[in-house]
């Protein structure tokens, strides 16, 4: 072929942005906390063909900070265009074939990719809702995506997937939907957050409502939060690491210098690297959306949950398989949590597979293409919906 | 779906699987590749879990599509309800087991029946090692040095049938055999079992007062 694009992906998706709304006044979205939110607007992005049953759907649920560009590329975007954040996952021949499953990724409640959030406007007030958007739980981002299917007229999934807060939503679906799942993927998650997991989400929403731009939230149109939001992603990031990695990434080497400044510019890499995902991260997120996501995640409580009564037991004879994966260096869901989930599904008599992962990348571990990951993925999706 | 095996399944392996009942609940404790489980699950239709603590081989079963837990058998066990399953397979690794009467015990709360294999420490070739020798026994089935063997615990067929008996068992099914080099083929002993045969294979239930 001589369009040198292709040549670079081969066989790469193409694909848009697709919106449902749905909950229009008077019929609102009724959330966990009692609350009403309507309407609502789900961004979500497809990946190969649905069939004629809608017996081939595969659902994945992005990290916090992910959206629904899971792999890809948009179309009219330019080939060199980087592609979707779990493209060495999915697509063709990939760990979730497309070419096999009609897979579905959509922004999460409360996100800023395109879904209903606090930075949407307010129906009441025509304004962004700042901090008027009622608190949203891990069990509202699952309502809203199953009303996603059933506006697709899709009522059984093979698997939902997902890493981090997209494995905590894997969760949830299963406790939610059970006979809607055949089968469970959570990836380097959690049942629940510990105390570490939550004191670090706690030092990120202080460093956003610390700055004096956040302005109790009311900051669009205007300077929003920016340094609170940088530094808030520098922390995040630091839990997304392992000391392994940032040794082997930065060690104790000096940016661009042979010696220190004796002043407070940036002397490490490991300073400019972490300055540099920061300030990223201001052009493409919203600073309340991380306040609002992060308490989501640390209000989720799988154990609770399960203790009283919509256990993993009570799942009636649908009994979806479980596949959960964690890895070595992840320090902010470290392996012992993965095992606890393993635990009590094997007490509930589940059928469960579980596989720790060599990595020395920490939590991300799961985002960086690994065919370990994608093996696994892959047989266990055989297993689950037959070759 | 689950992939059948490349080649020959291990001798014992087959024993064990003409032992177990088309489908019932099996759980097998070091289950390696999984050969023993695809076996069955394709031939027996048995719900089948398996416990590996090697990760690669842990990883190699989930992508054949078979349900493994990668872990240490000892405490993975502990977490099943009573009665989990209508058998519990532990092949070839009893003898390198630290607690084998508290693992043995785990075993039969959550299986009905428990199917132990382990090599034969009484096997003519090393009792004349060390006779003759008076070296630590090596042979094909207990191939290791003393310094770096897995196998801490040296078994013959009559221990485990006393060591059964003393911690409260039934032995419900016995079989002797002798195997190859590659272990693929053999053949069942049938006298002087404790002397012949390089392998055992036990089916044991809890002895009910």
């Amino acid at each position: 072929m001589d369009d040198r694009g292709r040549q670079k992906h081969p066989r790469g998706l193409r694909v848009q942005k697709q919106y449902f709304t749905f909950a229009e006044p008077p019929h609102e979205m009724v959330l966990e906390s009692g609350a009403r939110l309507g309407p609502v607007t789900i961004v979500y992005e497809t990946f190969g063909n649905l069939s004629k049953a809608k017996d081939n759907v595969v659902l994945i649920a992005h990290a916090f900070s992910g959206d629904s560009h899971v792999s890809g590329l948009y179309e009219g975007e330019p080939d060199d265009a980087g592609p979707g954040w779990w493209d060495s996952m999915v697509g063709p021949g990939k760990g979730v074939d497309t070419d096999r499953f009609f897979v579905i990724c959509s922004n999460i409640l409360g996100g800023c990719a395109g879904s209903t959030g606090p930075s949407s406007p307010n129906p009441v007030t025509g304004r962004p809702y700042s901090l008027d958007f009622p608190m949203v739980t891990i069990g509202d981002m699952v309502g809203a995506q199953k009303a996603l299917l059933d506006h697709l007229g899709i009522n059984k999934v093979v698997a939902v997937i997902g890493g981090s807060l997209g494995g905590m939503q894997a969760l949830e679906w299963s406790v939610r939907y059970p006979d809607m799942v055949r089968a469970v993927i959570p990836i380097a998650t959690t049942m629940r957050h510990s105390a570490l997991a939550i004191a670090f989400n706690e030092v990120a929403r202080q460093a956003i409502m610390a700055d004096p731009n956040w302005n109790h939230g009311d900051y669009y149109g205007q300077t929003g939060p920016d340094m609170g939001l940088a530094v808030a992603r520098m922390i995040g990031h630091v839990t997304y690491l392992s000391d392994q990695a940032m040794r082997r990434k930065f060690g104790r080497r000096l940016q661009d210098k042979k010696d220190f400044s004796f002043g407070f510019d940036i002397d490490f890499q490991v300073e400019s690297y972490l300055r540099h995902q920061g300030s990223k991260f201001v052009q493409r997120f919203d600073a309340n959306s991380l306040l609002y996501i992060t308490k989501a995640s640390d209000y989720f409580d799988l154990v609770e949950q399960t203790a009283v009564g919509e256990s993993f037991q009570d799942l009636g004879l649908t009994k979806a398989k479980f596949l959960v994966v964690s890895y070595t260096s992840d320090w902010l869901y470290p392996t012992y949590q993965a095992k606890e989930l393993v635990q009590a599904l094997k007490r509930a008599d589940r059928n469960v597979s579980f596989c720790e992962i060599e990595a020395d990348c920490g939590h991300d571990a799961f985002l960086i293409p690994d065919e370990r990951l994608n093996n696994l993925v892959r047989g266990f999706l055989d297993g689950v919906a037959g070759k | 779906m689950v992939l059948p095996e490349s080649e020959i399944m291990r001798y014992d392996l087959r024993i064990i699987a003409s032992w177990i009942e088309k489908g019932s609940r099996v759980l097998d404790l070091g289950c390696g590749n999984g050969d023993l489980l695809a076996r069955l699950t394709a031939d027996r239709s048995v719900k089948g879990t398996g416990i590996e603590r090697d990760k690669e081989k842990a990883a190699f079963c989930i992508a054949r599509g078979l349900s493994v837990l990668q872990g240490d058998l000892n405490t993975e066990v502990e977490d099943y309800p009573d009665n989990s399953f209508d058998y519990v397979i532990l092949s070839q690794t009893l003898q390198q087991v630290l607690e084998p009467a508290t693992l043995l015990r785990s075993l039969s709360r959550i299986g009905r029946q428990v199917i132990v294999s382990f090599p034969n420490f009484s096997h003519y070739t090393i009792r004349l090692q060390l006779l003759f020798k008076g070296i630590a026994p090596k042979n094909e089935q207990l191939p290791y040095s003393w310094y770096d063997t897995p196998n801490i615990r040296v078994i013959t067929l009559a221990d485990f049938r006393k060591f059964a008996g003393d911690v409260g068992y039934t032995i419900v099914r016995e079989v002797a055999i002798n195997t190859d080099h590659h272990d693929r083929q053999g053949h069942i002993v049938r006298w002087f079992t404790n002397l012949r045969a390089s392998y055992g294979i036990f089916a044991i239930e809890k002895t009910h007062p």
